[in-house]
């Protein structure tokens, strides 16, 4: 693959080139590399918006029905393309998955102005896959204007996506465990926007109010102009409460650009995805140059307790 | 470089048995595939799509309706069409063995009838893949 031909053809609106590109980024290629190399300069766009929460509660559905939103033009007749990232787990036993949100995205097919690619976690544990930052920059340098990232179904410690997204939505949905759950730290921590789904079924005045109670207690009262995270009502196989979630996450969008926070998070993100290159290619060179033989002499020696970790450290740093 | 196999599995046409086409997903799974899983009820088109967006590498049918004859050959015909020239495209479901010669001649890979191990499926499609 020609990489300059590929990023042009992407840049162009090439669905094709496109989805072969991800393979590449996603398989961490040197092609994949020296395409995002060149796509970065035009990253930086698009609205990326997480949608976690634990499995059950209709993320996909809720994806299928938001983009169909997001689809319909703007009061100034403005249309935007949506690309959704649908990341499941891999199997840590085979490293295969078998990746389903697809089933509840069936209305967006045949939408020009839509590209949906399901990921495998493929081993890491923060709810999305390491190649998903990655991609979704792709997606963003090929002109989506938003992009959605539907996280594996995530319990208390997925929180990556808080990371990459600029606007995080925590799915929830009635029934699901008993209220004291919603008071857990973690995933409604990251929430901008906190959605009860499935909100036609019993219960859900208990988990409305379980989630208000819980963003009650955590709310910050030393800001100035704080985001408080609203608690919306969606039916997503019914579309209902659909066009009041995309005006909120229109609004979240609107604050993050008026308090300069856009712009902050995105330096956290870039400073973040910098670290991790530093880190993973710091080791990787002391791993090369390492004389063959070193590691398994110092653990061996750690083993039987002859030096400490931290001597084992001294030796072979 | 991880190369990791990706297959599309897809139901086209109106009969609403996906039980083969689960249990043939979940065996590519066991043998370290990705399987994007699409559902019932798919046309052509939409199968296709599906294929170009996710870039497979295989695209597995399930066809129990009887019309298989119809609906290969215009999968085969769009995933041409967009451009996916390499990508395999497999059979299974209720298939009558004097089907089988005309299916392989439009360009199926492979045809497979009820009973046939998965592990075998999974070779066929590791070794066409990797080009074995």
């Amino acid at each position: 693959m020609d990489v300059a031909e590929a990023v042009e053809a992407v840049r162009a609106g090439s669905r094709l080139a496109l989805a072969r590109l991800i393979t590449q980024v996603e398989n961490d290629t040197a092609v994949g590399r020296a395409a995002l190399d060149r796509l970065f300069p035009f990253t930086g766009r698009a609205h990326l918006v997480g949608i976690t929460g634990s499995p059950g509660t209709g993320k996909s559905s809720l994806v299928n029905a938001l983009a169909r939103e997001l689809r319909r033009p703007t009061p100034a007749g403005l249309e935007r393309r949506i690309a959704i990232i649908a990341v499941d787990p891999s199997s840590p036993f085979t490293g295969g998955a078998v990746l389903g949100d697809r089933v509840r995205m069936r209305d967006l097919t045949g939408d020009p102005g839509i590209f949906i690619r399901s990921m495998a976690a493929r081993g890491a544990l923060g709810g999305l896959s390491a190649a998903t930052a990655a991609v979704s920059q792709v997606l963003d340098a090929a002109g989506f204007d938003v992009v959605l990232i539907e996280t594996v179904g995530a319990g208390q410690s997925e929180v990556d996506i808080a990371r990459l997204a600029h606007t995080t939505l925590v799915v929830e949905s009635p029934g699901m465990g008993d209220d004291i759950q919603a008071i857990k730290a973690g995933i409604l921590e990251i929430a901008d926007i906190l959605v009860v789904n499935k909100a036609d079924r019993p219960g859900v005045e208990n988990t409305e109010r379980a989630l208000r109670t819980m963003l009650e207690l955590a709310k910050n009262h030393t800001a100035e102009e704080a985001w408080l995270p609203p608690v919306l009502r969606t039916v997503a196989v019914q579309s209902v409460g659909v066009e009041e979630l995309r005006q909120m996450i229109e609004a979240h969008s609107e604050y993050l650009h008026r308090t300069g926070q856009w712009q902050q998070r995105d330096a956290e993100r870039l400073r973040a995805e910098l670290d991790h290159l530093i880190q993973a290619t710091l080791v990787e060179r002391w791993r090369s140059a390492l004389p063959s033989g070193a590691l398994d002499a110092a653990l061996t020696a750690l083993a039987q307790r002859k030096i400490s970790p931290h001597q084992a450290l001294e030796e072979l740093l | 470089m991880d190369r990791k196999i990706r297959v599309l599995v897809a139901k086209p046409g109106l009969d609403g048995h996906d039980r083969g086409a689960k249990v043939v997903a979940r065996a590519l799974r066991d043998a370290g595939m990705e399987v994007i899983y699409t559902g019932l009820r798919q046309t052509p088109e939409m199968i296709a799509e599906a294929a170009l967006q996710e870039d497979v590498d295989a695209v597995g049918l399930s066809i129990l309706s009887g019309a298989h004859l119809a609906l290969t050959p215009r999968v085969i015909e769009l995933l041409r069409a967009n451009g996916q020239t390499d990508v395999h495209v497999f059979l299974g479901g209720i298939i009558p063995e004097e089907d089988v010669p005309q299916l392989l001649a439009m360009g199926v890979a492979a045809v497979y009838g009820p009973g046939t191990a998965t592990s075998k499926i999974a070779e066929d499609i590791r070794k066409a893949v990797l080009g074995e």
